[in-house]
């Protein structure tokens, strides 16, 4: 990202949004929010990178979309208001996903129209979104769509280069001639039990590596 | 009656909605400190899934495909609403669950206490509208079906929760590596019972 420019848009705080989500504040791994579309279509890395890219794009603008509506909307309507607004943002996605990537979207199924529910979008836009300022919260909603999409690309990594000895697509394993020496690729990395235990995974390697994350029990 | 009672086994064990398909996670995770918090969320979901599942069930065969309005005369049969799916379903969620609380409300205060703040939330659970998500990919034949996979689902959920929540209690007797702790093994477990989950798979009635 270019910040010379534009300095008073990257100011060390705006930076700081951007940022923390993508370890100290993590959406998945420290705040357990989005799970649930999240691990399921991790078994190859390109449908994953499609839904990062998505919820970047949902999160991103329904951030924006809130946050100049904020002063307008009653308290006691805003869930609706916000499931609507991210809802529409979805259709979008949606109806784009089945126009030009046809493929991918019938690889993830459901899990598009599961961002509505994702847990994540909902709690930024509740938390953040309704009380600050447009240009924060798009930071905010970009930080944290990309902190969950990392989680995500990094399980889909592994699972797709253990489970099926490909990445991308690509045979990796079948290249560096791994098979003639023995190596059989891990089914069970494939099946969806194993998603949770990868996440299980990172979670340990980052508190490990970032002490002051650890829950006292 | 044989085809009801196979897609409910088979949604509460072989699709199970939080081992298979991960969905619910958040509130699985979030309300799985107690077994008594974990059953009662686990109760307000079964009820609304069996709800809303039919519902969505009726305005999908009714309304929202290609040609379903055909009922309404010759000038409707051509109309396909399908991309309005998400935005209705989800409406018929949030009011369904808004409704479910109401009706609970007057008729069995006690359920209602011991659910809480858990109804209304689950207006944002996954599995609710994944549930109606997967109906509508699936095309059940008639009602019944929709009905049975969506109690099924929720029996499903109901089971993992309690379950886990039950192991959850256990663990803080035992002492687990630091950079483990809370979140870390909760999901390694939840994977474990997941791969036992898996041995159900192939079971038809």
């Amino acid at each position: 990202m270019s910040k010379s420019e534009k300095e008073p848009l990257f100011s060390a705080k705006n930076i700081k949004l951007l940022s923390t989500p993508l370890n100290d504040e993590n959406p998945i791994t420290v705040q357990v929010l989005g799970i649930c579309s999240a691990l399921a279509v991790t078994v190859m890395l390109e449908p994953a990178v499609v839904l990062a890219v998505a919820v970047v794009a949902v999160m991103g603008s329904a951030n924006v979309i809130i946050s100049l509506l904020r002063k307008t909307i009653p308290p006691r309507i805003r869930i609706i208001v916000q499931l609507v607004v991210i809802a529409s943002l979805v259709i979008l996605v949606d109806q784009v996903l089945k126009a030009f990537f046809y493929d991918v979207s019938r690889q993830l199924s459901v899990f598009v129209g599961l961002i509505i529910t994702n847990c994540i979008i909902m709690g930024r836009l509740e938390a953040f979104a309704l009380g600050n300022k447009t240009w924060p919260s798009f930071l905010d909603g970009v930080g944290n769509a990309a902190g969950y999409g990392w989680i995500l690309i990094v399980v889909a990594f592994f699972r797709e280069l253990l489970g099926s000895g490909t990445l991308w697509g690509y045979p990796v394993i079948e290249t560096l001639g791994f098979y003639n020496l023995g190596y059989e690729n891990n089914g069970f990395m494939i099946l969806p039990p194993m998603a949770l235990i990868t996440v299980g995974v990172i979670i340990w390697v980052q508190r490990a590596r970032n002490r002051k994350l650890i829950e006292s029990n | 009656m044989e085809g009801l009672v196979n897609i409910f086994v088979r949604s509460v064990f072989i699709d199970n909605m939080v081992f298979a398909y991960f969905l619910g996670m958040c509130s699985y995770l979030a309300v799985s400190r107690t077994v008594s918090t974990a059953n009662g969320l686990g109760i307000a979901v079964v009820f609304v899934l069996g709800i809303t599942v039919p519902v969505n069930y009726l305005i999908e065969n009714y309304f929202l495909s290609a040609g379903a309005m055909a009922w309404l005369g010759e000038g409707f049969a051509a109309i396909d609403l399908s991309f309005l799916s998400f935005i209705m379903f989800i409406a018929v969620i949030a009011s369904m669950v808004q409704l479910v609380e109401m009706i609970v409300e007057k008729f069995a205060p006690a359920l209602y206490s011991s659910l809480g703040i858990f109804l209304p939330l689950i207006a944002v659970n996954c599995a609710i509208l994944g549930g109606s998500l997967f109906m509508q990919e699936r095309e059940y034949a008639n009602i019944a079906e929709a009905t049975s996979f969506g109690l099924g689902s929720g029996v499903g959920f109901y089971l993992a929760i309690v379950g886990i929540a039950a192991i959850r209690e256990k663990i803080r007797y035992s002492n687990v590596p630091g950079p483990l702790r809370g979140l870390g093994i909760t999901f390694i477990v939840t994977g474990l019972m997941g791969i036992a989950f898996m041995s159900f798979m192939g079971i038809k009635l």
